[in-house]
C-alpha cells in the first residue's frame, strides 16, 4: 500500500469543548490508484486531505490513529521531515486556482522554486523542466508564458499551472480537494481528464475529493463516502455507484441523473447532517435513515463487509442481508 | 510609465489648489495685513495706497491667481513677525525638520517592520505578546507627554542628553546639518525617539496584522503544501505580499512624521519648520503659515507619488493595467 490511514481522529479544541471532526477514519490507497471521496458539505473530506499532508489548521490536531506512507508513519514527523514529504512525495491541488498561486511571483519562478526545494537541479535545468511541465499541462507557448504572472491566465489555465506545480517534484500521491469546483463547467472535464492522464503517466495515485458523482464514476477506481466525520461506505466505484450498500450512499446515488448528464450537487435526502457537537449515539445517519431499527440508535456500526463494498450499517451484520 | 507619473501629478493638482485656496483665505479672513503693516498714525490715504500696492482692491480671483503664481516661484512675501522673506525663513528651517524626520522614519522602518514580521510569524510566543502590550502604550501615549518624560529622565535627572535645541551644526552650502557633530547627534536622539515611537508602534501592529492576514491565504497554504522552506515562505512569499499595504501606510506615516514634527519640535524647541509654524500661529504671521501649509501638502503629494511608483514596482497586477 502507498498510503494507509488507520483509525484517524482529528479534534478541534473550542471554547465549548472538544469537537471531533474526524472519527475512526480508515482507508488505504494503492500506487497509481484514484480514490474518490464524496459526501455532504462538512462531512470531513477536506479535513482528511489536510491531515494527510500535515496541514491541519491549528487548533485542529490529530488526536489518534496513524497515517503511513509506504509503511512509514508520517503523522508525527518533525516539521522539517514533513516538509520533505510535502510536494516531493505527496502533492496537493486546491479548490480555487484564483487564490492558490502567489500573485507576485511569475509561474516559472513558482515552478522552479518547488522543484529546487526537492530535486538537485541547477537554475537552467529547473527552468527547462518548468517549460516542459507547462507544455505537459497544455499551456500554449509555454516558453514565452513561463515568465507571466498568475493574473495573466484564465482560471482554467491557472488550475493547469497548479497541477504542474503539484506534479513537478514527481510525488507518488496527489491530494486534490475539489480541483474543478471553482471552474467553469465547460472546462471541468478537461481539467479532470488532464489530471487523470498525467497521474497515469507518472503512476501517481490521487485522492480526489469532489461533489461531482459524474467525475467519480469516470475517474475513480474506488470511492469512499463520508458522513459526519466518518467513512460510511468504501468500495470499487462500480459497486458503490450501482449497488450501494449503505442507505445514505443509496440515497446519494438515487439522486443522480443518468451518467451522461452532469450533476452539480449531491443529495436530496431529507434532513441534514448532524453538527459535530450533536452527533447522535449509535448510527450517525439514524435520524434520516429510512431503514432505521432498534439497534441503530444505541450502538454504532463500524465498516463491515457488505456485498462487494464495506459499509457501516447494521443491516449488513447478518449474513445475506442487504439494504 | 511617464504617462502614469504625469496623470498622477494631474490628479494631485486639485488637492494642491484647494490647499492653496485655504492658505489664501487665511489672508482674507484672519487678521488684517494692512493694519498690521501700517503704523498707528497712518492716514486714510496711506491706507488706500497700501491697499492698492498690495493689490487688495482687485477681485479675489485676481488676487488668488497672483498668490498662486508667486507661490509657484517660491515667493510668499515677507513674514509679518520677522520682516524677512518667508522663503528664506523656511529654507533655513527645513534642514532641521528634514533631518529629524529622516532619523525618525529610519528608526520607524528599521525597527517597526522587523518587529511586525516577528510578532506576525511567532504570534503566540510570549515575546510577541509582550511587544504588543508595550506597543499599545506607544500608540496611546501622547507625543508631548512622551517627549517631556524623556526630557525628565535623560536630560534633567540623568543629564546625559540635552533637553532642547539642535547642538552644533555644520553648514554645507545652504544646508545646515546637525548630523556631523557629536553635540548635534546627541541633541537629535530624544526628539527623534519621541517622534518615532508612535509611528513605530503603529507600523509594528500594521505589519503584524498584514502578515497574519497573508499567512492565512491559500497561496501560503499551497506554498507549504509544495514543501517550500519556512524561510522562503515567511520572508519571500508572505513578506512580499504584505509590502503593498505597508508601503501605503509607511508613506502616509512619513508625511505624518513631518506634520507631527510640530509637537516634537515645540517640546524640544527644535529650530525646524514646525516650531516656526507654531511661533507664526502665535503671532498670526499669515505668510509663513500659508507657505508652511502649501509645503506640507506638496510633501504629501510627492510621497503619494513615490508610494504609487513603489506599488508599481512591487505588484505585477498594477503593471498589467497600464
Ligand atoms: N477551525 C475549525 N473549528 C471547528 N470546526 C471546524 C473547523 N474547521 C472545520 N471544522 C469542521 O470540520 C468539519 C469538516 O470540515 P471539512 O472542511 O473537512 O468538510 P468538507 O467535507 O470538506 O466539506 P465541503 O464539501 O464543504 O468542502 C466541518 O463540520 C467543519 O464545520
Ligand atoms: S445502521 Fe441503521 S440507521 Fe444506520 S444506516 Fe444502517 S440501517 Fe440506517
Ligand atoms: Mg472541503
Amino acid at each position: 500500500m502507498l498510503l494507509e490511514v488507520k483509525d484517524l481522529r482529528v479534534e478541534f479544541p473550542t471554547r465549548r469543548g472538544v469537537l471531533t471532526a474526524l472519527n475512526g477514519v480508515s482507508f488505504s490507497i494503492a500506487p497509481g490508484e484514484v480514490l474518490g471521496v464524496v459526501g455532504e458539505s462538512g462531512a470531513g473530506k477536506s479535513m482528511t486531505g489536510a491531515a494527510i499532508i500535515g496541514l491541519l489548521e491549528p487548533p485542529g490536531r490529530i488526536a489518534g490513529g496513524e497515517i503511513l506512507l509506504e509503511g512509514r508513519r508520517i503523522d508525527n514527523l518533525p516539521l522539517a521531515e514533513m516538509r520533505k514529504i510535502r510536494g516531493k512525495r505527496i502533492g496537493a491541488i486546491f479548490q480555487d486556482p484564483l487564490t492558490t498561486l502567489n500573485p507576485l511571483y511569475t509561474i516559472g519562478r513558482q515552478l522552479v522554486e518547488t522543484m529546487q526545494a526537492h530535486l538537485p537541479l541547477s537554475d537552467a535545468e529547473a527552468r527547462q523542466r518548468a517549460i516542459g511541465w507547462l507544455e505537459q499541462v497544455g499551456i500554449p507557448a509555454a516558453a514565452q508564458r513561463i515568465d507571466a504572472y498568475p493574473h495573466q491566465f484564465s482560471g482554467g489555465m491557472r488550475q493547469r499551472v497548479v497541477i504542474a506545480l503539484a506534479l513537478c517534484a514527481e510525488p507518488q500521491l496527489i491530494v486534490a480537494d475539489e480541483p474543478t469546483t471553482a471552474l467553469d463547467v465547460s472546462i471541468q472535464a478537461q481539467i479532470i481528464a488532464l489530471l487523470k492522464r498525467l497521474a497515469r503517466e507518472q503512476r501517481t495515485a490521487i485522492m480526489l475529493v469532489t461533489h461531482d458523482m459524474g467525475v467519480i464514476a469516470e475517474t475513480a477506481d474506488r470511492v469512499a463516502v463520508m458522513y459526519a466525520g466518518r467513512i460510511i461506505e468504501i468500495g470499487p466505484v462500480r459497486q458503490v455507484v450501482r449497488h450501494a450498500q449503505h442507505p445514505y450512499t443509496a440515497g446519494l446515488m438515487a439522486s443522480i441523473p443518468p451518467l451522461d448528464r452532469k450533476v452539480e450537487r449531491l443529495a436530496q435526502i431529507d434532513g441534514s447532517m448532524p453538527r459535530l457537537n450533536a452527533i447522535p449515539p449509535g448510527c450517525p445517519f439514524s435520524p434520516r435513515c429510512p431503514h432505521v431499527f432498534e439497534r441503530c440508535r444505541v450502538s454504532r456500526p463500524e465498516l463491515m463487509p457488505a456485498g462487494a463494498t464495506d459499509a457501516a450499517c447494521w443491516l449488513h451484520d447478518q449474513p445475506g442481508a442487504s439494504a | 510609465m511617464v504617462a502614469f507619473v504625469i496623470s498622477r501629478l494631474l490628479q494631485a493638482l486639485p488637492v494642491l489648489l484647494v490647499v492653496a485656496l485655504i492658505s489664501f483665505a487665511l489672508f482674507t479672513f484672519v487678521g488684517d495685513p494692512v493694519a498690521a503693516m501700517l503704523s498707528q498714525d497712518a492716514s486714510a490715504a496711506d491706507r488706500e495706497n497700501l491697499v492698492r500696492l498690495l493689490g487688495l482692491d482687485q477681485p479675489w480671483y485676481v488676487q488668488f491667481w497672483k498668490f498662486i503664481s508667486n507661490a509657484v516661484q517660491g515667493e510668499f512675501g515677507l513674514s509679518y513677525r520677522l520682516s524677512r522673506p518667508v522663503s528664506s525663513l523656511i529654507a533655513e528651517r527645513a534642514p532641521a525638520t528634514l533631518e529629524l524626520a529622516f532619523c525618525a522614519a529610519a528608526m520607524t522602518l528599521c525597527i517597526g517592520v522587523p518587529l511586525g514580521i516577528f510578532t506576525g510569524i511567532y504570534k503566540d510566543s510570549w515575546i510577541s505578546r509582550l511587544l504588543l502590550t508595550v506597543s499599545l502604550v506607544g500608540v496611546s501615549l501622547p507625543i508631548f507627554v512622551l517627549g517631556m518624560l524623556l526630557i525628565l529622565v535623560f536630560a534633567v535627572q540623568l543629564g546625559w542628553l540635552p533637553s532642547f535645541g539642535r547642538g552644533e551644526t555644520v553648514q554645507i552650502g545652504w544646508w545646515s546639518s546637525g548630523l556631523l557633530t557629536a553635540s548635534g547627534l546627541k541633541a537629535l536622539i530624544l526628539p527623534a525617539i519621541t517622534l518615532a515611537v508612535f509611528q513605530l508602534t503603529l507600523i509594528t501592529r500594521l505589519v503584524r496584522a498584514e502578515m497574519l492576514e497573508v499567512l492565512r491565504t491559500d497561496y501560503i497554504k499551497f506554498a507549504r503544501a509544495r514543501g517550500l522552506s519556512n524561510r522562503s515562505i515567511n520572508f519571500g512569499h508572505a513578506l512580499k505580499n504584505t509590502l503593498v499595504p505597508v508601503i501605503t501606510i509607511a508613506g502616509l506615516q512619513l508625511g505624518g512624521i513631518i506634520a507631527f514634527a510640530i509637537v516634537t519640535e515645540t517640546v524640544f524647541q527644535w529650530p525646524g519648520m514646525g516650531f516656526l509654524f507654531i511661533q507664526s500661529v502665535g503671532a498670526a504671521d499669515i505668510p509663513v503659515m500659508a507657505a508652511y501649509l502649501l509645503l506640507i501638502s506638496l510633501v504629501f503629494v510627492v510621497i503619494n507619488l513615490a508610494v504609487d511608483l513603489l506599488y508599481y514596482a512591487v505588484d505585477p497586477r498594477l503593471r498589467a493595467q497600464r
